[in-house]
């Protein structure tokens, strides 16, 4: 699969590279470049510097030809505007987006999007971990 | 009406400025997040600016975007701008929602995504300049001293009106006439009421100075435009 991934964070990074090391066809685009640091040196996808919501940008990377397309800049807006812009003007078929906000996550979610809010994910989580009794200590375990 | 204006910046600022000095008496809310903007609508225009974030579906509430009849976004951001709207519509059903491009290119996704209208002063600005230079000029060649004439030169487009019509059947402005024809291929003609006009002819023309935009819409202008269209 080609995948584009837009934001090189620590998730854009890290999804980038398991998809890389699973030998998928993957793009990275970041609007500053030194943010590609965070890519191994084993990885074998391209590097993009730019602006993922330019289309001109979009066009040069070869976004039509994409299978998927992953948002996860710092923004909730600019990951919001790049994903329709994915679908809608590029036709990917597959098009994923992260929005913190969980309100606004609920609404472009309604809209059609693929969406994901860490925010919500990450609460839930940690209250499921709460929730659960913790394995007893050793020391209480003998007793 | 109540208009809700997202974004106190220079745009922002006077729109909202402008709006409550109309004499249709709108209520206007202009929404900021950058505290020390929002003091000066406050100082300047009186209660009207809310602190917050405009993207934020807590704000908006606030904001009352439920019962507004207008949202306006013009930030610096298009993102922000589409989001402002997008949420406008999809959330609080608002009837017209105008966003400020940045980027002109923009414009066909966010008609695409359901905003109302787009304004971009880059591309209001590039229009009055396509206005000023067209895209056929008229090449002044020479003065004629004393008449009041002068010689011209035009190239005549793929899309005009008069290609494939007779020199004769032209309604040339008074005073003005075509005295040489040059082809694609070079080759100069001096041209008699039967010479037919091609496509990409450079014509050679005598004018009066007055006449000079009415000439030129004569021999530019596409079929869809009128003969003084544009320039008349």
């Amino acid at each position: 699969m080609k995948i584009v991934i837009m934001g090189c964070g620590r998730v854009g990074a890290a999804l980038a590279t398991m998809l890389d090391a699973e030998g998928h066809d993957v793009t990275v685009l970041d609007i500053r470049p030194d943010a590609f640091k965070r890519l191994p040196p084993q990885f074998k996808g391209k590097k993009h510097a730019g602006n993922g919501i330019d289309q001109e940008v979009l066009a040069r990377i070869g976004l039509d030809q994409a299978d998927a397309f992953v948002a996860v800049t710092q923004g909730d807006n600019r990951n919001v505007m790049a994903t329709q812009m994915a679908k809608h003007l590029f036709g990917v078929r597959r098009t994923l987006c992260r929005i913190y906000d969980p309100i606004r996550e609920e609404i472009y979610g309604d809209l059609g999007l693929e969406t994901i809010s860490p925010t919500l994910v990450g609460a839930m989580m940690l209250k499921g971990m709460l929730d659960r009794e913790p394995a007893p200590l050793e020391a209480e375990a003998e007793a | 009406m109540y208009i809700i204006v997202v974004g106190a910046g220079k745009v922002g600022y006077y729109l909202a400025k402008e709006l409550l000095e109309a004499p249709e008496g709108h209520e206007v809310l202009i929404i900021e997040q950058d505290a020390a903007k929002c003091e000066r609508v406050t100082q300047e225009l009186g209660d009207i600016a809310l602190l917050g974030d405009g993207c934020e579906a807590a704000t908006m509430e606030k904001a009352g975007f439920g019962r507004a009849d207008m949202v306006i976004a013009v930030t610096g951001d298009d993102e922000d701008n589409l989001v402002v709207c997008q949420v406008a519509k999809a959330r609080f059903s608002v009837p017209r929602t105008i966003a400020r491009l940045n980027n002109p290119k923009n414009e066909s996704i966010f008609k695409r995504l359901g905003i109302d209208t787009t304004v971009s002063a880059t591309a209001a600005i590039l229009a009055q300049i396509e206005q000023e230079l067209p895209t056929h000029p008229l090449i002044h060649l020479l003065q004629l001293r004393g008449s009041g004439l002068e010689i011209v030169e035009v190239k005549v487009p793929k899309n005009a009106s008069i290609v494939g019509q007779r020199v004769g059947e032209l309604l040339l402005p008074q005073q003005s006439l075509i005295t040489l024809i040059i082809d694609t291929d070079g080759t100069p003609r001096v041209p008699s009421s039967d010479t037919v006009i091609r496509a990409e002819d450079q014509v050679v023309a005598v004018t009066r100075r007055e006449s000079e935009d009415a000439l030129r819409a004569v021999l530019t202008n596409s079929a869809s435009a009128g003969i003084y269209g544009r320039d008349g």
